[in-house]
């Protein structure tokens, strides 16, 4: 068994985390809520986004010719993976539940035949990928600097991936995000967004638009746009998921440190009983043997 | 009856503007200015640099945009935009400093002309407000 001066300093030494955590999640909370409240005001620009270009699709009429963003190369032979992860650690599973995600997509694509090249977004995406997928992994974004994310970054990330598209250098592109859904449900999401997976609504309205200057134009504007958007939802929704999961996280790591405490207090009391009753029966047995 | 209309204003980060009793708005569009009354047809364009000026029943507010879409639907104006500065809140030196940017940008010559006409655009707009 341990000596009493182990357990007393182990005791400290897991009170001390305990105090580590719980600020951890004290801060994570305070960002969750304003992440959250960022991912709830950039919802409707990127929700109106979308209806614009459904509207604008369906307006179409000849649909071969559109920007290629729209319609893709005709090819499906180079994907694109697009991986965002967080910057920092300790957020439970939040950047292995996206790994896996975009793992089990690579083999899969890998299993069809197909091609894939990596962008990764964050830096604890990029140490876990870069083992395995070394070679695959063309750019790699770390947003370390921002403090929260902002349009900017999105629109940086954005137009590389436009750049390479224009290149020729992939033919569908994906993003891998976790969206938010509360604090303790994350879901892991691969989003296509070249070319633009459009579900056509069922109750979309027959509502003829003016177009000044005309569709083609329009839309050719606005699909890098669109992309832009897209990454930036993600980063909106990654980094409400990131605090909420870093707020569960540290929340468990919290308790299980307290139930260690108490665990080794009971160990250290014990042992100390123990003791005062060893010197108590050497004082007794020697006090009968005079 | 009444005039009014709705007007929303949103940009990536959040809803920007939301009104309900707009009477006009001229936006900066692309093939030039359009204002925009109630019961106009249903219409889609991107803007341009330029102002945006809302008028309604509380007065009468403009607005600095570099880039952006219009949707108006159903009397529901949406206009869609990354950059949109308030010419009543907005500091000289931030102008200034887009007055800048857009000089640098119009100095790179590899652009191609759509962009150096917005660029353009820009400046001028930019000056007029400086």
């Amino acid at each position: 068994m341990a000596s009493l001066d182990d357990l007393k300093k182990r005791i400290a030494s897991v009170k001390s985390t305990q105090k580590i955590t719980k600020a951890m999640k004290m801060v994570a909370a305070a960002k969750l809520r304003k992440a959250q409240e960022s991912a709830e005001k950039g919802r409707p620009y990127s929700e109106k986004m979308n209806n614009i270009i459904l509207n604008l699709s369906n307006g179409i009429s000849d649909k071969e010719n559109t920007s290629k963003l729209l319609s893709g190369t005709g090819n499906d032979k180079v994907h694109l993976c697009v991986v965002m992860t967080s910057d920092r650690g300790l957020c439970g599973g939040f950047n292995s539940n996206i790994i896996k995600k975009a793992k089990s997509y690579f083999s899969k694509i890998s299993a069809e035949g197909k091609e894939f090249k990596i962008i990764t977004v964050g830096s604890k995406g990029n140490d876990q990928l870069k083992r395995v997928y070394g070679e695959k992994i063309i750019e790699n974004i770390s947003f370390k600097e921002s403090k929260n994310a902002n349009y900017f970054d999105a629109d940086k990330v954005g137009k590389m991936v436009i750049e390479k598209f224009e290149a020729g250098e992939f033919d569908v592109c994906t993003i891998f995000y976790n969206q938010f859904k509360n604090v303790i449900t994350q879901i892991p999401q691969a989003q296509q967004i070249v070319p633009l997976n459009n579900e056509v609504d069922e109750n979309n309205s027959d509502e003829s638009y003016e177009f000044e200057p005309d569709e083609d134009e329009i839309l050719s504007n606005l699909l890098p746009k669109n992309i832009s958007t897209q990454i930036f939802k993600a980063m909106l929704e990654n980094s409400a998921s990131e605090q909420g999961s870093r707020m569960s996280a540290m929340d468990n790591a919290t308790r299980n440190a307290g139930e260690m405490v108490d665990k080794l207090t009971i160990e250290y009391n014990r042992s100390r009983q123990a003791a005062i009753t060893k010197e108590l029966i050497e004082i007794i047995s020697g006090a009968e043997s005079l | 009856m009444s005039e009014e209309f709705k007007v929303e204003v949103v940009n990536p980060e959040k809803s920007f503007l939301s009104k309900e009793d707009a009477t006009e708005v001229v936006v900066p569009a692309f093939e030039g200015e359009m204002g925009i009354l109630k019961d106009h047809i249903s219409i889609i364009s991107f803007l341009k640099p330029g102002i945006i000026t809302i008028h309604s029943k509380s007065g009468e507010e403009k607005f600095y945009v570099e880039d952006g879409i219009v949707e108006f639907k159903n009397n529901n104006l949406s206009i869609l935009t990354s950059s949109i500065f308030n010419l009543n809140e907005v500091e000289k030196n931030k102008l200034q400093d887009l007055l800048k940017l857009a000089e640098e940008e119009a100095n790179k010559s590899e652009a191609n002309d759509q962009t150096k006409y917005l660029v353009d655009q820009k400046i001028e707009v930019l000056k007029s407000l400086n």
